[in-house]
């Protein structure tokens, strides 16, 4: 074929020409658009106007504020020996011990939850965009969510005592004299959790399977690959980063979260396991966490001291800081990246974080 | 010139449709207008004769339907490997429908139906397991569409029948999966470009490249019938020469359906040409045929048409 001779170029190489000036001759008047003043505009224009710029400059200024202040508070009462001692039941302030027990159970009560609201959430978005076909179930499925995702913790919580000290129910808390459960354990404080971070897995997924093309399935089903295939090696990675966002936002939900706490995880602020198996035990057990320990510290709690609530209260907002930072770079980078190929640390924001720290280096091609 | 074609009414119209009987003899157009070259002929590549040529699936009377709207109505015809079968036709004439049926992606569609027979060797395609016939009958696409993985992965994935080999360093130490990736960007005409890095993502890689890649893909599951839907239609000049050279080449060894907007490269890399019309076959017949002496008056009109 004639074009074969010059079909071995490769394709897709920009023609190569002497490139034209950067920027026009200084001669040549640029013309700016005039700036826009609201001189000429009626006078309740011009106060909405006012009154929206304010409320965006005062928003500004409570975010700074809190930020501010919690930061002077917090690190000046923060020290190493906080975060590594357990707390202890005195009035004395110089015995009561850190928060070393809520850090420790912040983490857990976050472990938890997300390994249960994960997939769950991930299997319940593919469902509904895979399989539901907006059918009656579907939409039945989506109104729960919603629902779940609109009602307050404290009601949740107080389902969930009601549920978990069923006596068959034992098992994942400890056993009461009278034959019933607590219901009070890190477990039941985490499944109740659970149901405050699914909406936002199953939102976060449900959206990233949405924007996939069509053109993506009907390639893999074009190759004869079943629905199930399909999902599980096309669409799923695709939507990794997605996931992760929504999993980054179930924990925010979940670190923040004190209703739960103070109801299901027993209002113990040291950690204390049910029996002496080393896991089971300990997430059978109850404890506290950031939140539970900052209100009790706080002037409307028991252990009246406020040192340690902005303590406390500091190492909170940074972790939550830290996730919401990992929520923008997650988002940040699937709009960036076209490489969908690796890992699972690599799209939660790992290569983000690391190009951050040597902006010199390429990007891997 | 063979004899006088018959003329075959496949639907009652204004004026009749122009079908070739299928065929028995082997290579029967194709051979018979290499013997009167025409004057645009010279825009058709020489293209070596393949010997063997035979009927792989046959399309019968079929009428084909999204919901109420019977989009394909009353088409036959023959589809043989060692040639290169174009429907061309306005848009909205059912030649996507109708190609996309071959594979029963259709079915993909609510509310797609037919009516009629398809084989594949003889057998009714519904009869068949559909994931199995859509390997048999492999399909690429309009827009490039790489599955968001490596260059490797992606025609790795459609090597295995349902889930591809798991983990990259148990893939790279087995020789035969790596042979047969190897060898489908081969036969794709890619390999040399992207031998180098097969590790870089496919969506790095340019349009034409991106079409040859699942081209590739099509080619691993070992297709008897490759469909390519307008394969050319969003890459640029140099790229479609690439893939058109590609399609002549692998007519010997897959029966090759296209869909083509544009009549010159349906002529380009055509054996046969079906003409559809608001969903009916006009004509039929081998490619030198159909474009020079086109039997219908509304394949000349069309083909008149864009050919100014």
């Amino acid at each position: 074929m004639a074009a074969s001779g010059i079909a071995a170029t490769p394709p897709g190489s920009p023609p190569s020409s002497p490139p034209g000036p950067a920027s026009p001759p200084p001669g040549l008047r640029v013309i700016a658009p005039p700036r826009q003043g609201t001189r000429s505009w009626p006078l309740i224009d011009r106060l909405g106007y006012w009154a929206c710029w304010a409320a965006g400059i005062s928003l500004c200024a409570i975010a700074i504020a809190i930020v501010v202040y919690m930061f002077v508070q917090g690190l000046s009462a923060l020290s190493l020996h906080l975060l590594v001692t357990s707390p202890a039941a005195t009035l004395q302030q110089s015995q009561s011990g850190g928060f070393l027990d809520p850090l420790e159970g912040t983490f857990v009560i976050t472990a938890v939850g997300i390994a249960i609201a994960a997939p769950l959430g991930v299997a319940i978005a593919v469902w509904l965009s895979e399989y539901g076909n907006d059918s009656p179930l579907a939409r039945a499925v989506e109104s729960a969510i919603e629902m779940i995702a609109g009602v307050p913790s404290v009601v949740l919580a107080i389902f969930g005592l009601l549920v978990f000290s069923q006596s068959f129910l034992g098992f994942l808390s400890e056993s009461t004299s009278s034959g019933n459960a607590t219901g009070k354990s890190f477990l039941t404080a985490g499944a109740i959790m659970a149901l405050l971070a699914l909406p936002l897995v199953v939102a976060a997924t449900r959206e990233g399977l949405a924007q996939l093309p069509g053109r993506m399935r009907e390639a893999s089903f074009g190759l004869g690959k079943t629905r199930a295939t399909t999902i599980r090696h096309v669409l799923l990675p695709s939507v990794r980063s997605n996931v992760a966002e929504g999993v980054v936002l179930g924990m925010g939900r979940i670190i923040g979260d004190t209703a739960i706490i103070v109801i299901l995880l027993g209002g113990t602020l040291k950690t204390e396991p049910a029996g002496n198996v080393p896991v089971l035990g300990l997430l059978r057990g109850t404890g506290s966490t950031l939140t539970n320990y900052v209100y009790y510290n706080s002037p409307a709690g028991e252990g009246n001291s406020h040192e340690k609530a902005y303590a406390a209260a500091f190492v909170l907002m940074i972790i939550v800081l830290v996730l919401n930072f990992a929520v923008v770079r997650i988002a940040a980078g699937r709009r960036r990246s076209d490489d969908i190929g690796g890992s699972w640390w690599r799209l939660a924001g790992g290569r983000g974080l690391i190009r951050t720290l040597r902006p010199a280096q390429e990007p891997r091609t | 010139m063979s004899p006088v074609k018959p003329i075959r009414r496949i639907a009652v119209d204004r004026e009749p449709n122009v079908v070739e009987p299928a065929p028995g003899a082997n290579g029967g157009g194709a051979a018979a207008t290499a013997a009167r070259p025409s004057a645009s002929a010279r825009l058709r590549a020489a293209r070596p004769a393949v010997g063997d040529v035979r009927e792989r699936m046959k399309v019968e009377s079929v009428w084909l339907a999204y919901g109420e709207n019977w989009v394909v109505r009353d088409v036959s015809l023959p589809v043989r490997q060692g040639e290169v079968l174009a429907l061309i036709g306005a848009s909205g004439s059912g030649k996507t429908t109708l190609l996309r049926s071959l594979n029963r992606l259709t079915e993909i569609t609510a509310g797609g139906a037919r009516a009629g027979a398809i084989t594949l060797d003889g057998e009714e395609i519904h009869e068949l397991e559909v994931n199995t016939l859509r390997r048999r009958v492999s399909m690429v696409f309009q827009q490039p569409n790489p599955f968001p993985m490596s260059i490797y992965d992606n025609v790795a994935y459609s090597l295995a029948e349902q889930s591809p080999p798991r983990g990259r360093r148990r893939r790279r130490h087995n020789a035969e999966i790596d042979h047969a990736v190897r060898d489908a960007l081969t036969r794709a005409g890619l390999y040399d470009e992207v031998a180098g890095d097969l590790d870089r993502s496919a969506l790095r890689l340019s349009g034409g490249q991106q079409q040859r890649l699942c081209i590739a893909r099509a080619l691993a599951a070992k297709p008897e019938v490759l469909l390519l839907d307008e394969p050319c239609s969003a890459l640029d000049p140099i790229s479609t020469a690439t893939i058109e050279d590609l399609i002549v080449g692998l007519r010997e060894s897959v029966a090759i359906v296209i869909v083509t907007h544009n009549l010159q490269q349906a002529f380009r890399v055509a054996d046969h040409v079906a003409f559809m019309h608001l969903g009916e076959l006009v004509e039929y017949g081998p490619a030198e045929q159909v474009f020079d002496r086109p039997a219908a008056q509304r394949t000349r009109e069309y083909i008149g048409g864009a050919f100014g």
